[in-house]
């Protein structure tokens, strides 16, 4: 009963988001603010985690293919394949979900607990949409940085295997060249649309609807993590279902 | 002038405000006292609209606000003025900032008139060289003067007061008291405030509401609360010693 109690009041809270607009000088106010925060503020993170785990996902490759008889090329493919599909779109958002989606909810729920979202509301301000909207406008440039972890893993990839020994420079080269599939690369932004949506959502929800003083803050966050967390895996399963097979 | 009766609030089958009536006057500071829990910040926020009441009426200079249209309430809402208990300042935004978000939100005014206005009203509440600073630079006095500036910026008809003077120091907590009731009496708005402290209540109750147990139990002025005797009032009001002497000496003379 209390989920579907949940999942209610989040359609709801979706429904009000577009529902009456914030002046527009204000709204492109906060979403250059939120762009900054939530995408330009990621960068750093996701491109060194993006590059090392390239590089560990080739290196692994490359260990378990010892047969002299596998061709060399294998494992470009392999870091292709795996970073493309994979790991730039959901390993990443889950830990987007962590440090994107607790920085909305930890500020949002700021708001709820120091009585700024009452203040808005006796304004007459559209609070669902002043605070959210901005963010899901701002988390549209999320392809982006999963484009950025895209390169920078399969390139971590080649600096790993090439610079450890594990495979040549035209091996890897032809390898993440080989079978290309450029749907792969559609069925890999579809999921990251849908994730960045579910990354501005349901931590705003978390942070919007608490109740209670600053340890409430810190337990909305860990509960939006969990969800945010839980909603990708689940999306990601049924879109591969959907788009891969 | 606002106008309330029989106005009834529950939350969960728990009825926290049990029909209450009262007139909140114009151009007066109107206090809303009780213990905690007698339904005082309830009773603020179904004023404000934060909460929708389960019945009764409240009308806002001759409106009805459960049969605005959603115009006239939008209106209504830009009429209205809020401090709150803990300023609720824009942690991002300058004191500055902070006083022309209103009307950045609800005019069409230039940078430099919104500026001038909030330059106006800054220097109205005493604030002297905070204009640059974000709230967690100033202490908990000078946040409450920038959240009455933000309140009045707009000339409100209407300004709500939550606790304003709790945490601060009794020097300061009159200053805010003091500039509440000079506020009301300039821009001739209906201000309601509401409050635990007996000072507020001496310095500037010019109409007080007693509300024990989400009643209203008793109604007067900060000269008729020394001559009551409503038990429920005097438990309250003169629970200090110091109060009772307060009282014995205004008594006497």
């Amino acid at each position: 009963m209390n989920l579907l109690f949940h999942i209610g009041n989040y359609f709801l809270m979706l429904s009000k988001v577009f529902g009456k607009f914030t002046k527009w000088s204000v709204l492109k106010r906060l979403i250059l603010a939120d762009i900054d925060n939530l995408i330009i503020g990621s960068m750093g993170i996701v491109s060194f985690i993006s590059f090392f785990v390239g590089g560990v996902v080739a290196i692994q490759t490359a260990l378990n293919l010892d047969n002299p008889l596998l061709p060399d090329y294998l494992v470009g493919y392999a870091t292709r394949q795996s970073v493309i599909l994979e790991f730039a779109p959901t390993f990443i958002s889950i830990i987007m979900a962590g440090k994107a989606g607790s920085y909305i909810t930890s500020s949002i729920g700021t708001m709820r607990v120091t009585e700024q979202i009452d203040a808005l509301e006796v304004m007459g301000i559209n609070t669902y949409n002043y605070l959210i909207f901005p963010k899901i406008i701002a988390l549209l440039f999320y392809p982006f940085v999963i484009t950025l972890s895209m390169f920078l893993g399969i390139f971590g990839g080649y600096m790993a295997c090439v610079y450890g020994g594990f495979s040549s420079t035209s091996g890897f080269i032809d390898g993440i060249q080989l079978d290309f599939i450029p749907f792969h690369v559609t069925y890999a932004f579809v999921k990251t649309i849908l994730f960045a949506f579910i990354l501005a959502t349901v931590p705003s929800y978390h942070g919007y609807h608490l109740n209670g003083g600053a340890l409430s803050v810190g337990k909305a966050s860990t509960t939006a993590f969990v969800w945010s967390s839980v909603l990708i895996i689940l999306i990601n399963y049924i879109i591969t279902q959907m788009l891969l097979t | 002038m606002i106008k309330v009766a029989n106005l009834q609030k529950s939350f969960e089958e728990t009825p926290v405000l049990k029909g209450i009536s009262t007139t909140f006057e114009k151009g007066i500071t109107n206090l809303i006292i009780g213990r905690s829990g007698s339904g005082k910040t309830v009773f603020l926020k179904c004023l404000l609209g934060l909460y929708e009441h389960d019945s009764g009426t409240i009308n806002f200079d001759g409106l009805e606000m459960d049969t605005m249209s959603r115009k006239q309430h939008r209106e209504l809402r830009k009429q209205m003025g809020m401090v709150f208990q803990g300023s609720a300042l824009f942690d991002s935004l300058t004191v500055e900032e902070n006083v022309m978000f209103p009307m950045e939100m609800f005019t069409k005014k230039s940078h430099e008139e919104m500026r001038d206005r909030a330059n106006e009203v800054i220097k109205r509440v005493n604030l002297i060289d905070a204009n640059h600073k974000l709230p967690s630079e100033i202490s908990g006095g000078m946040q409450k003067r920038v959240a009455i500036a933000r309140a009045i910026v707009l000339n409100p008809k209407f300004l709500f007061c939550d606790e304003p003077n709790s945490g601060l120091d009794p020097k300061t907590a009159i200053v805010i008291d003091n500039l509440i009731s000079e506020i009301t009496d300039e821009y001739n708005i209906t201000t309601v405030i509401n409050t635990h402290d007996m000072n507020s209540v001496m310095e500037i109750g010019e109409k007080i509401i007693f509300l024990d147990q989400g009643e209203k139990a008793w109604e007067g002025s900060n000269k008729e609360i020394f001559k009551t005797d409503n038990k429920a009032v005097t438990d309250f009001v003169y629970s200090s010693n110091l109060m009772k002497k307060v009282r014995q000496v205004y008594l006497e003379s």
